[in-house]
């Protein structure tokens, strides 16, 4: 088990590291020129000149590369300041340290995808189960057909109208804000509640189908009619041994899903102003602002390979045969 | 004379599927003696493992009717309640399947599997499933049982999982044994080993078993008795020397035919049976064997093609013997006297 967690961190640095490169050099063929932007609308050519010194745009790209790399392992100096490792520069619009943005933004994004994760995941398997049991009866059919439509709507669609009608109608649920977590627990969980609810909304049902079909193959497996040979209970042959099979796929679907939303939920984010990753990956792109486009590019990628790990751990705790 | 103990009688199944009713079994009756062996033979399709699944309820309910009667030991099995079959199941009549590889759960150990049929079954504690789970696996010939108890069945070969399977089955001593291919998925050397196991722990046990097979050469090995099933229906019935011997039935016939011999010239060509087994939706009319069949009674009024043939002993039989064929060439019109046996105690 170990040696196997130190295989998978060991590629997932190499993946970190190609993604980074990639991210790099793409950002060299946008058109815009960052200077310029940084410069604002009263620009001499000398303080053109100074901020491109001060950004290190006047340097070839590869040494552009080599010196964040270095940042990143050893920190570097930026003028006057020094920025320890590890270092992901300034970004080029607030020149704000990213990496303190980053660790800024990161609880709201986590605390949305967290808890939204455990509403969908709770409520989409048990409907996926229950409709797999009863299956071709009215549950089964009442429920895939909601799930169809759930799947369908968007989320900018959804929360806009959940909103209007719960919070500013209704007023069931309180304004949707990010507190943080450490100052208001109550107010953290009343304000993300239309979020999670929204963001689970959509992804419960693609869970709760999900779920369905793997149960159902689940259920015609060979073992499992050797468990009702041997006399167990229905209940004792879903409880025990059904499930088994059918949590597989879901468990790897959810890696990736999980990857995704701890890189920033961007609509759900920009929908409910969420102060998280995917808003900051948002405007970073529309500023051209390198440092934070690879900052958040590189989050996100960290996130998403931290995950499969997870998965493939989790896969061995549920599945003997995956353990070597 | 005791009662056996197993009496099917009549037995129909019908799956209602999107292309029509399929008849997977059409009135089958045989008698499972206690301690003796029965092979039940037939291509894929015949019937032969639905025939046993359903007696214990191991079909989907929804889209199967049965009818008829099958009796174990006093206690009827069709349309008994599912908490009847459960009990019976694993405890009085357990079953092996044809690939223990996708029979054995992957998730949990041999040992943990075993156990769980015997606590369902008899309520002891943990330690004393497990040490009898060892016992069992001991039994059947796996060396180090106790460490191999704590192992997956994916830890283990093809023919040690076969006999953790049978270990499993043998658990709570039923008195029937359902085994369904049970040496199909298994290499050749290890077939004979298996079959071999179960004839010793039959001997020890007292089990009786049904063997389902489509190899003749497992029949002729392990059974007493052997049943030929074709398109749902029993098509001969008698002891294994009878009917490998003596075959009264075409069909019987072009199976012991097809299977090749090592005496035989390197060069004879196979000779299976020709044709395709029929639909069950629509079987053919009279005797849904006859588009294959080599003896066919010519004529278009011919019996063959217009009447179902019933299962009848042969006149010419001396009392006692139970061999019997579904058959026009065995029941000739003038022999008018015989009487059915599917469906008719034998």
């Amino acid at each position: 088990m170990f040696r196997f967690l130190v295989q998978r961190l060991l590629g997932a640095a190499l993946i970190l590291f190609v993604v980074f490169t990639v991210t790099f050099f793409l950002f060299f063929a946008m058109p815009d020129d960052p200077a310029r932007l940084s410069c604002g609308k009263t620009c001499t050519p000398e303080t053109l000149a100074l901020i491109r010194h001060d950004l290190g745009l006047n340097e070839s790209v590869p040494m552009q590369y080599w010196h964040y790399l270095v940042g990143v392992f050893a920190g570097r100096d930026f003028g006057a300041s020094h920025c320890s490792a590890p270092c992901l520069g300034y970004s080029f619009v607030n020149h704000e340290p990213v990496l303190d943005t980053l660790l800024d933004r990161f609880p709201a994004t986590l605390s949305l995808a967290l808890g939204a994760s455990v509403i969908f995941l709770g409520v989409g398997i048990l409907i996926g189960m229950l409709a797999a049991l009863r299956r071709g009866t009215w549950l089964d059919k009442s429920t895939m057909a909601f799930s169809l439509i759930g799947a369908s709507v968007t989320i900018q669609f959804l929360g806009v109208i959940a909103r209007y009608v719960l919070v500013d109608e209704l007023r069931w649920l309180p304004k949707p804000e990010y507190l943080p977590f450490t100052g208001d627990p109550g107010g953290w969980m009343g304000g993300l509640l239309l979020p999670w609810l929204t963001l689970a909304c959509v992804q419960a049902a693609v869970y709760a189908r999900l779920t369905r079909a793997s149960m159902i193959d689940a259920l015609g497996e060979d073992h499992i009619r050797t468990v009702r040979a041997k006399g167990l209970t229905s209940r004792q042959v879903y409880l025990r041994h059904a499930w088994r099979g059918a949590i597989t796929p879901v468990v790897t679907v959810y890696g990736i899903e999980l990857g995704v939303l701890l890189g920033g939920a961007v609509v759900t984010e920009t929908t409910f102003n969420i102060p998280g990753i995917g808003k900051l990956a948002v405007n970073a792109v529309a500023n051209s602002d390198l440092p934070m486009i690879t900052g958040v590019v590189l989050i996100a990628a960290t996130a998403m390979v931290l995950a499969n790990v997870a998965v493939d751990a989790v896969y061995a705790v549920i599945d003997p045969r995956v353990r070597v | 004379m005791t009662p056996p103990l197993l009496a099917v009688r009549d037995l129909r199944v019908r799956f209602a599927t999107e292309g029509g009713v399929v008849k997977a079994v059409d009135g089958v009756s045989f008698d499972v003696e206690r301690g003796r062996t029965l092979g039940i033979v037939g291509e894929s399709g015949s019937g032969k493992s639905v025939t046993n699944l359903t007696l214990l309820g191991l079909h989907n309910p929804a889209r199967t009717t049965i009818e008829g009667s099958a009796i174990l030991d006093g206690t009827e099995l069709v349309g008994a309640p599912e908490r009847t079959l459960r009990d019976l199941r694993g405890q009085r009549v357990s079953m092996v399947f044809q690939d223990p590889l996708t029979a054995l759960s992957p998730y949990f150990t041999i040992g943990a599997q075993i156990v769980e049929t015997y606590r369902r079954h008899t309520g002891v504690g943990r330690r004393e499933a497990k040490a009898r789970a060892i016992e069992m696996l001991d039994r059947v010939g796996i060396p180090q049982p106790a460490r191999r108890a704590d192992e997956y069945p994916h830890q283990f070969s093809g023919g040690m999982r076969q006999r953790a399977m049978i270990a499993m089955a043998l658990v709570c001593d039923p008195d029937l044994l359902i085994a369904d291919e049970p040496t199909t998925a298994l290499d050749v050397t290890v077939q004979a080993q298996i079959l071999d196991l179960l004839a010793e722990l039959q001997e020890q046990l007292g089990t009786a078993i049904i063997l389902v097979t489509h190899d003749l050469g497992v029949v002729a090995d392990v059974a007493d008795d052997v049943l030929v099933m074709y398109a749902g229906r029993a098509v001969e019935f008698g002891s294994v020397t009878e009917v490998l011997d003596a075959p009264r039935h075409p069909y019987t016939r072009g199976l012991l035919a097809s299977v090749p011999r090592l005496s035989d010239a390197l060069d004879r060509p196979l000779r299976p049976v020709p044709g395709s087994p029929p639909s069950l939706v629509a079987p053919p009319p009279g005797c849904a064997f006859h588009p294959r069949c080599a003896e066919l009674i010519e004529g278009p009024e011919a019996p063959c093609r217009t009447v179902l043939p019933l299962l009848t002993r042969a006149q010419a039989d001396s009392a006692g013997s139970a061999h019997a064929a579904a058959c026009h060439l065995e029941a000739a019109p003038d022999t008018a006297a015989s009487t059915d046996l599917q469906g008719a105690t034998p």
